[in-house]
This record gives structure tokens, C-alpha cells and sequence, in this order.
């Protein structure tokens, strides 16, 4: 008995003798293996990244560039003349400033819309909630330009087409699952218990929604707006279809652009129409994503 | 008794009940908590405490009967519009909310002025022990910290009647004595009415004035602590609460007898009508003797507890637990005899000798 106890102690000094020795040695000459592991993770992070950040880069160049041919790996010349005929043609602006108008218009008009639907498919159960919630992604489910067509003939009989109601209404079809998803979710992670917390120290229905519900819902709501902002924003099929010819926006302008500029004055716009995705979601990373607001949700 | 004529404040759950998804949750229940007392509401999970708890909280309307606080009836009322506070299970704090603004919240909307919020948020954390935690958020603090917000939350509202919806179970075992025990200690010194909702029968027994036993939407029991210990008024009481010993005997003047045969002097036992009876026996109750009146037993198992020992015995066909102290040493078949019983038929009480000199 005591033998065996014996050994076995024996055995276990020299495994924790050996233990941290080992373990250098891991670190100091990494095996052939790794290094084959570690190459290919930086192959595929630097395929990524010019997947994804290589267009833009050409985009850039293109936008700046006077006089670029074939063989040269940059512009010869460098000009700032596409942004000046950008800037300068009425009808460019004017779709910018329509767009501007038409997306932060849809985004609040869908959340005055979805916000309400998203808390009762959230709190309340009604009969059809799962089938309506589920029926919301049938806008999304055919190609948009077929709904769009349909959508039209309706319009028409409305005298909708070719006025402001008609493309806000237009835009509003591709903001409505995010409007509603995103909320719902939202709503339904906050615990049903820090409502009735607040109801029983003494705040109505309503005061329990806005000091509660809302300010704990606010970052999905918030990245729901954002997204909204954005499809609204990039949305040019129906506009161009119901908008025509009186509301020309910039996702819509591009067309007639691509078609009758150089390729130079298209990139310009396109970065114009990429300024506010990226703004919007670095300032998402920044207020949603950090910790504190997501931290207040371990509550159970 | 009060000389008083008057009714003092209090509890009164009116036959009250509740179905929820088809199901009777909560059956014609009669309950008084007595005013200043700390009520617990026992009973396994689904045998509708919690559910009466959300009725007096007002976040569940009672299907039939009346809740009347101080003698007025607020079956009806909203929860903002009731004097009761509760204590949710999970502590419900708002986490966009520091330890200071979740306790002023209710004070803010009976719009008390900001110097008087102050003071009383401040006096209300000084009794939980929490003024350091003040303006920390409450994802910052620890479950115990948390859930004495929760009860400062509640406090601060100076409630008719406080709410506490199992209140302990997220804590460690260790951590919930002894916030149990403070809990007891604030209930005590403010003398609030309490009712605690708990599953769990040794807490029940160490905080409350009262407990009410539930089972199946009823209450099965309503008495002390002690007395429920010890003259457990069913058989479904009696196994719930504390540890018990069942045996299906006839009934003889001085013991009582198995069917098997097997005969087990008990003192205070007196032949009470023909037939079998169920009779409880607590392991404390179970002495081993060397007198030759004890019932011959055989050691099956010993298991030290510390304190006590607890020995699980042979007694003829059936089996006996008892807790003896630790410095027993039983031998391997000792003689057993039981101090004291209480006996059941269909279920309900119908002898609970206690012996001569507890009386």
C-alpha cells in the first residue's frame, strides 16, 4: 500500500518537473505543422482583405486619376476634374440631397410603423404571430423588381406613381425586416420581470415602456435605424421605378451615370454613396458593440 | 387576542383562485397573514405559491375571490396601484440604471423632492449595507449585492406588504444562510408584513413567524414553524417537511404493530379504532435502547453527519431511519424503540401525543 502511494507521488513530482520544460519547448521551436497552419491563416486573412478592401482601393484610384493605360500600374496623371463635374452638375446634386431627404424620412416613418408591431410580436400573444412574424421575409423571398412591377400597377391606380409618397412608400417595403426582426429580438431579451419591477414600484404601462423597455431595446433599435437608413439609401430599383422622372436619387443617378460619363465620374459617385455605409457602421461598432450596454443584458 | 375590536393590518387572501392554460393553479385559497409577521408560502414546484404571490403583487388577476390589504379589497387594482412591493426571484434590477437610481425610481414618480430622495435611498442602502455600491451599475456588483438592492428597492417604498418571490435560490449555498438571515433581521427590525414564496423547507423553518404548506393550489397547512414540525397536520406535510419515517401499523396501547408482526413500543400511542393507520415517525424519534421493550433491528447503514449520525435500520420488513448522536455506536443489531409518533388516516391527522414532559 504504502509502496504504491510511494510511487505514485514519485510520479507526480516528476510530471510537474517535466511539465513547464515541455511546454518552453513548445514555444521556442514551433512544429512544422503550426507554421504550415499560421502561413495559411495570413493567405487567407490577406484573400480577404482584397476581396474586400481591393475594389475600394481601385475605386479610389480611379476616381483621382486623369490619363491611366493599360500597361502602367498607376495613373500617369492625377486630377481632381471628376469630382469637379460631380460636383458641378445640378442633377448630381440634386439626387444627393433628394437622398438624403428620402432615406432618414423611410427610417423613421418604418420605425414609427415596425417599432409598435415589433413589441407585440415581442410581448403580446395574438393568433397568426408566428406566421405573420415569418411572412414579414416574403418581400425578401422573390426577386424585388417582380414586386416592384406589380407594386406599380397599384401605384397607378393610387396616383402614387412618380410622387415623394409613392418612393417612400417604395423604400419602406425593404426597411420593414429589419424594422421588425431586429426590434422583436431585442424586445424579447429584455426579462419580462424588469417591466413588472418597474409597473410595482409605480410607473404606468407607458412610463414602464419609455424609461425601461426602451432605453434597454435602444441598441437593436438603433442598429434596426441604422440598416433601414442604408437599404432605404441604396435602394434603387423601385425608386428608379416609381420615382422617374421627377425623383432622381443617387443610387437611381448612378444608371444614367454609368451609361453617360466616363468610368472616372461613377467612381466618384460611388464613393459619395459608400461615405454614409461606412460612417454609419463604424459609429454602430463603436456605440453598440462596446461593452457596457451588452453587459447590462447578463442580468437574467 | 387584542382587546381591540379593530381588525389590525394585515393580508387576507379571500377564496382566491386561479387557472392559468387550462390548469387550476391556485383552488378557493383561504390564507390571513398576520400583520408585522413573515409568512412563508411552501411547497413543491407547480403547487401555486408563486402564482398567489403574482396575485397579490397584482400581475396575475385572481379568476374568483378577493385579496384585501388592511381590510381593502385590491383584487382589482393595477401593481403600481397596490401597497405591496415585491422581490422578483431574478432581482429584476435595471442594468441602464445605477444602484442609486434603481432604488429612487419609485420615489421619482411620486415626485418626492430631490433632497428627500437622497436622504432616504441613502438611509435605505445604510440598512442593507450597500452605501459603498451606490453608483455602481448593478452588472457590476454580485448576486448577493444585487439582490439587496432588490430588497432596498422594495423597502424604500415603505409597502403595506413586502413580496418576496424565492429570493434566495440564485445565491451559493453558503451566501443564502446568511442573507436569509439578514433578510429575517430587516423584516424584524422594520416590522414588515412578509410573504416569502420558497421551495425549500429548511429555510422556511428558519426565518418564519408562519408558514403555509401548499400543495395542488391548497394550503394543507398553516401554522408555526414548530407546530408544523411537529404535528404535521397531513401525510402529504408530514413527508414534505423535514424527514419521516412511514409505517402502515395497527394502533395498540403503547406500541404499534407492522404487518408483519413485527410490534415497536412508541410512547403515547393509545389504540384509537380498528384497522391500519399511517404512522410518522422522525428520525430524532427513533432511540436505540438496551431495554428488552425495544423492537429487535438490524444495522443496514451507518452515515456520519457531523453533528448527528444517521443510522438506517431493519426493522422487520420496513425500514427505519434515525439520527442518533454521533458518539452512539450501535451494535450490529440494537433494539429500537420510537420516543414519539404522529398517525394518519386517509391523510390526515389523528394522534399527536406529544410526550409527558414536552407538554
Amino acid at each position: 500500500m504504502s509502496a504504491v502511494e510511494h510511487q505514485g507521488v514519485a510520479l507526480g513530482d516528476l510530471e510537474q518537473a517535466e511539465l513547464p520544460v515541455a511546454r518552453a519547448n513548445r514555444r521556442r521551436r514551433p512544429t512544422v505543422r503550426s507554421i504550415g497552419f499560421h502561413a495559411l491563416g495570413i493567405v487567407l486573412v490577406a484573400a480577404l482583405l482584397l476581396f474586400m478592401i481591393g475594389p475600394l482601393l481601385w475605386l479610389m484610384l480611379r476616381a483621382f486619376s486623369g490619363l491611366w493605360q493599360f500597361p502602367q500600374f498607376l495613373p500617369s496623371h492625377w486630377t481632381l476634374q471628376w469630382w469637379r463635374s460631380v460636383f458641378d452638375d445640378k442633377s448630381l446634386g440634386n439626387s444627393m440631397k433628394l437622398s438624403f431627404e428620402f432615406a432618414p424620412i423611410v427610417t423613421f416613418a418604418s420605425a414609427a410603423i415596425c417599432l409598435p408591431a415589433a413589441y407585440a410580436f415581442s410581448r403580446l400573444n395574438f393568433p397568426g404571430r408566428r406566421v405573420l412574424l415569418v411572412s414579414l421575409f416574403a418581400t425578401n423571398a422573390f426577386p424585388k423588381i417582380g414586386l416592384y412591377i406589380s407594386m406599380a400597377g397599384v401605384f397607378y391606380s393610387l396616383n402614387l406613381m412618380g410622387t415623394f409618397l409613392g418612393v417612400v412608400v417604395v423604400q419602406l417595403i425593404g426597411t420593414i425586416v429589419f424594422m421588425t426582426w431586429i426590434p422583436t429580438a431585442a424586445f424579447s431579451s429584455i426579462p419580462r420581470s424588469l417591466e413588472e419591477a418597474a409597473r410595482d414600484v409605480g410607473a404606468g404601462p407607458l412610463r414602464v415602456f419609455f424609461r425601461v423597455t426602451f432605453p434597454l431595446a435602444a441598441p437593436g433599435i438603433f442598429v434596426a435605424m441604422i440598416l433601414s437608413f442604408l437599404a432605404a439609401f441604396d435602394e434603387a430599383q423601385g425608386t428608379f421605378l416609381v420615382g422617374i422622372p421627377n425623383y432622381i436619387t443617387m443610387p437611381t443617378e448612378m444608371y444614367t451615370l454609368v451609361l453617360n460619363y466616363p468610368e472616372q465620374a461613377a467612381a466618384v459617385f460611388s464613393i459619395l454613396l459608400a461615405i454614409p455605409s461606412v460612417v454609419l457602421m463604424s459609429f454602430a461598432r463603436k456605440h453598440v458593440m462596446g461593452g457596457k450596454l451588452a453587459e447590462g443584458f447578463q442580468i437574467r | 387576542m387584542s382587546e381591540l375590536d379593530v381588525r389590525p393590518a394585515g393580508l387576507l387572501i379571500d377564496h382566491v383562485s386561479k387557472d392559468l392554460g387550462g390548469r387550476t393553479i391556485v383552488a378557493d385559497m383561504q390564507l390571513e397573514v398576520h400583520p408585522h409577521e413573515l409568512t412563508c408560502l411552501l411547497g413543491p414546484s407547480g403547487c401555486g405559491k408563486t402564482t398567489t404571490l403574482r396575485m397579490i403583487g397584482g400581475f396575475l388577476q385572481p379568476d374568483a375571490g378577493r385579496i384585501l390589504i388592511d381590510g381593502v379589497d385590491v383584487s382589482r387594482l393595477a401593481p403600481e396601484r397596490r401597497p405591496t412591493a415585491m422581490v422578483f426571484q431574478n432581482y429584476a434590477l435595471w442594468p441602464h440604471m445605477t444602484v442609486f437610481k434603481n432604488v429612487a425610481f419609485g420615489l421619482k414618480l411620486r415626485k418626492l423632492p430631490k433632497s428627500e430622495i437622497r436622504e432616504r435611498v441613502e438611509s435605505v442602502l445604510e440598512l442593507v449595507g450597500l452605501t459603498h455600491h451606490i453608483d455602481s451599475y448593478p452588472a457590476r456588483i454580485s448576486g448577493g449585492e444585487q439582490q439587496r438592492v432588490a430588497l432596498a428597492r422594495a423597502l424604500v417604498l415603505e409597502p403595506k406588504v413586502l413580496l418576496l418571490d424565492e429570493p434566495l435560490s440564485n445565491l451559493d449555498a453558503k451566501l443564502r444562510v446568511r442573507v436569509r438571515e439578514d433578510i429575517r433581521e430587516i423584516q424584524q427590525r422594520i416590522g414588515i408584513t412578509t410573504v416569502f414564496v420558497t421551495h425549500d423547507q429548511d429555510e422556511a423553518l428558519s426565518i418564519s413567524d408562519r408558514i403555509a404548506v401548499m400543495s395542488g393550489g391548497k394550503v394543507e397547512q398553516y401554522a408555526d414553524p414548530r407546530t408544523l414540525y411537529r404535528e404535521p397536520a397531513t401525510h402529504f406535510v408530514a413527508s414534505f417537511v423535514g424527514a419521516m419515517n412511514f409505517y402502515r401499523a395497527t394502533l395498540h396501547d403503547g406500541a404499534i404493530q407492522l404487518a408483519d408482526g413485527t410490534r415497536i413500543a412508541c410512547e403515547g400511542i393509545a389504540p384509537n379504532g380498528a384497522g391500519e393507520f399511517e404512522v410518522g415517525v422522525r428520525p430524532e424519534d427513533v432511540e436505540v435502547t438496551a431495554n428488552d421493550d425495544g423492537a429487535q433491528a438490524t444495522v443496514l447503514r451507518e452515515i456520519p453527519r457531523g453533528h448527528y449520525k444517521e443510522l438506517v435500520l431493519k426493522v422487520g420488513d420496513a425500514e427505519a431511519r434515525a439520527f442518533v448522536p454521533p458518539e452512539v455506536t450501535a451494535s450490529e443489531r440494537p433494539r429500537i424503540r420510537f420516543t414519539r409518533a404522529v398517525v394518519y388516516r386517509d391523510g390526515a391527522l389523528q394522534q399527536a401525543e406529544q410526550p409527558v414532559a414536552a407538554g
